[in-house]
């Protein structure tokens, strides 16, 4: 916990989801001493032009990420599964609806 | 060099105001309608909107100020709506008292003995812990009014009120969050919160018996216990259930001579309109 | 594997991915590694960048309160506003460099780190809100829209939102010089003398000249700026005379004209010795710019600390509750 004399507030990512049927994308930090301010901070600085119907705000510290060195073994194995992917199968072209 | 562009999206123009924005009186008729009384309605709106546009000078008046710059969002975003709502209120004025004057008009060209604000929204500005509490007692208690408002016979003016408490409720969580976070922080901050509810309690009894609203359905003793109700409940979270902190509330000391309602004024209100006048007084016939 | 006496694969190189990243004009973000003066450097600018937007507030904010309509007043009070938070976007993205906030505004206020040289001169009268949205949004946006495409992706990304917000601020300072002017001789006078007095530190917001900005060729080179002061300072010139025409006011330097050869006009430098005594700390209002920042963050530090307090307490009790 950050409870320094100084009283300097955590770090908070915030994520906005912009309109209802998309994700919540990540648009900045702030600093806040608890979760609901840091929910009143992200609305007063993220979302000033309506640009959003939902907030999330997560504290930076609490977040695991990956490290960039690992980006090969993290995300080149995907990289050769073509097969994921809608345009590996050959459909003819008088099927509809697919 | 290139053209650059960082407009991505096609309705670039409308990015500064935003998008989906909505008129809040869009489609409402701004006759006054048969059965309300029009010098009844031009009152309550100069009023509220008096409340309105001296809180926002109040709240104005921490720009760069502010005890942390998440802050200045906050206090900045809250003055903007009681602006919009005085905005609001002064042009159903004109309409209701026959006058036809505009927002400025009532805003720029009245002395203080015209302003009908109560005077615990112009007292003067004072520390965080004072801004925050006021703006607790001032929203809980406009919140409730504008909420009976909503249904008012008058359609302007419930449109005004629907969009206000919107507005309202942001502005009480906020003063409320705040008020605990104080109250419960360190033994300075609480002692400044109860210094500010020292300092506000003898203006509390003419905001609690304040009529302004009455002759259009809001019943004043209603309003007034549920803004006690609301109030306490703050308090106590913020640890400031003590019997002398409740009774700053529930006894409060003897409510001073006049009214605000009635333009009688503490000697800090012709300042704060002596500023916001300044520039609009100076050059009569200028057009902004 | 198909061949198993391949080489072994070669370890990271970090530095070859920074090289790479950048030869490819693609964004470096937080946790890849990049030279310290590349961090540092960054760092500097961004800091920079959000104490200006934050100082930039004061010229501006004086007027909130005495705005003479009320549409003026939610207008400026919501740019003002604009500007903390533009303030903020920028200081996040200092703080993915590893860079704090709370020292950065103690650097800001000690005379450590800098701030946009503009903000140091005095706003007189109403009109210099409409010219300062003019002049010193509209170089603010020249600056600014090359910076979205930086290499630092945290600082692109905060480039975008604050340059899309900016030309709110731009336009509204236009709109109300053109209000102005439409108005009476005295307020015609005030766009003109507020033109008059931001016209040459306006030009200064630029930077120095290029034969005598030493820290410009590594930025470029490592695409954090995208245009040399003078080329951005040009493009502010050409987009500004015409827009000063429609307005009917007229800009305080003799030799302005179009250079037909160059497709540019040409204008006179301003003061550069003065753009070197306001960025050293003895501009007209530098000593009450920073009395007043530091005044703000001093006095509202019991404010900050009892937020803290009571976070602590509160999670103390849940802990308690849990354990009971």
């Amino acid at each position: 916990m950050s409870t320094s004399t100084k009283g300097d507030w955590p770090l908070y990512e915030v994520f906005v989801r912009g309109k209802r049927g998309l994700n919540h994308v990540h648009v900045g930090s702030l600093r806040a001493a608890d979760d609901e301010m840091a929910l009143l901070h992200a609305r007063d600085l993220y979302t000033r032009r309506n640009e959003g119907v939902s907030i999330w705000a997560v504290r930076s510290d609490t977040i695991a990420a990956s490290a960039p060195d690992e980006k090969d073994p993290f995300f080149a194995p995907s990289g050769d599964k073509v097969y994921r992917h809608p345009t590996f199968y050959d459909i003819p072209d008088d099927v509809p609806h697919i | 060099m290139t053209d650059e562009h960082v407009y991505v999206d096609g309705d670039s123009a409308r990015w500064a105001f935003g998008t989906g924005f909505t008129d809040p009186l869009h489609g409402v008729d701004q006759a006054v309608p048969d059965g309300v009384d029009a010098e009844d309605l031009a009152a309550c709106c100069l009023a509220l909107g008096d409340d309105a546009l001296v809180s926002a000078q109040r709240l104005a008046e921490w720009c760069t100020r502010a005890p942390e710059l998440e802050e200045e969002l906050a206090l900045a975003n809250i003055g903007l709506d009681l602006l919009g709502q005085a905005r609001l209120l002064y042009a159903r004025a004109g309409r209701a008292d026959g006058t036809g004057r505009g927002e400025d008009a009532y805003a720029y060209f009245r002395d203080p003995e015209d302003f009908r604000n109560v005077r615990l929204a112009e007292l003067p500005g004072g520390d965080f812990a004072f801004t925050v509490v006021r703006l607790l007692v001032l929203s809980v208690w406009r919140l409730a009014v504008c909420e009976t408002l909503a249904a008012a016979p008058d359609p302007v003016l419930a449109a005004i009120a629907a969009k206000s408490v919107k507005e309202l409720a942001y502005h009480r969580r906020y003063a409320a969050e705040w008020t605990v976070r104080l109250g419960d922080g360190t033994a300075e901050s609480a002692s400044r919160v109860r210094a500010a509810l020292d300092a506000l309690a003898p203006w509390l009894d003419e905001l609690l018996t304040d009529r302004a609203a009455a002759r259009l359905g809001v019943d004043p003793v209603a309003v007034a216990a549920r803004t006690r109700l609301e109030l306490s409940h703050v308090l106590a979270d913020a640890g400031l259930n003590r019997p002398d902190d409740v009774s700053r509330l529930d006894a409060p000391v003897p409510s001073l001579p006049g009214s605000g309602r009635d333009g009688e004024h503490t000697p800090h209100l012709a300042p704060l309109l002596a500023e916001l006048q300044s520039v609009a007084r100076a050059h009569p016939d200028a057009s902004w | 594997m198909n061949n198993p006496t391949a080489a072994p694969p070669r370890p990271y190189d970090p530095e070859a991915a920074f090289e790479n990243t950048i030869a490819r004009d693609q964004r470096i973000e937080p946790r890849d590694w990049m030279p310290d003066a590349y961090r540092a450097t960054l760092v500097r600018q961004i800091a920079q960048h959000a104490h200006s937007e934050i100082i930039g507030m004061q010229p501006e904010g004086e007027w909130i309160t005495r705005a003479p309509s009320l549409r003026r007043k939610a207008i400026l009070f919501a740019k003002v506003q604009d500007e903390a938070g533009h303030g903020l976007y920028l200081y996040s993205a200092a703080e993915t460099l590893g860079a704090d906030r709370t020292k950065m505004t103690e650097r800001l206020i000690d005379g450590g780190q800098k701030y946009s040289s503009i903000f140091n001169y005095p706003t007189r009268t109403f009109a210099d809100v409409g010219v300062i949205g003019w002049f010193v949004d509209g170089a603010a946006i020249c600056n600014q829209v090359p910076l979205c495409r930086t290499s630092y992706g945290p600082y692109g990304r905060a480039m975008v939102r604050v340059c899309k917000e900016e030309s709110f601020h731009q336009r509204q300072g236009y709109e109300l010089l053109l209000t102005m002017m439409r108005g009476t001789d005295e307020q015609r006078a005030m766009v003109q003398d507020a033109v008059d007095r931001w016209w040459w530190p306006s030009l200064m917001m630029f930077g120095p000249p290029d034969d005598d900005s030493p820290n410009s060729a590594r930025s470029m080179a490592w695409r954090i700026k995208r245009h040399s002061n003078d080329q951005l300072r040009q493009r502010f010139v050409d987009m500004t005379v015409p827009q000063a025409e429609k307005l009917g006011v007229t800009l305080p330097d003799p030799d302005l004209r179009w250079n037909e050869e160059r497709g540019h006009h040409d204008f006179s430098a301003p003061d550069w010795d003065e753009l070197k005594r306001v960025v050293s700390g003895d501009g007209p209002c530098n000593a009450e710019r920073i009395a007043r920042r530091r005044a703000a963050h001093e006095e509202g530090a019991w404010v900050r600390r009892a937020a803290t307090a009571h976070a602590a307490k509160r999670t103390a009790r849940l802990r308690e509750g849990a354990a009971a």
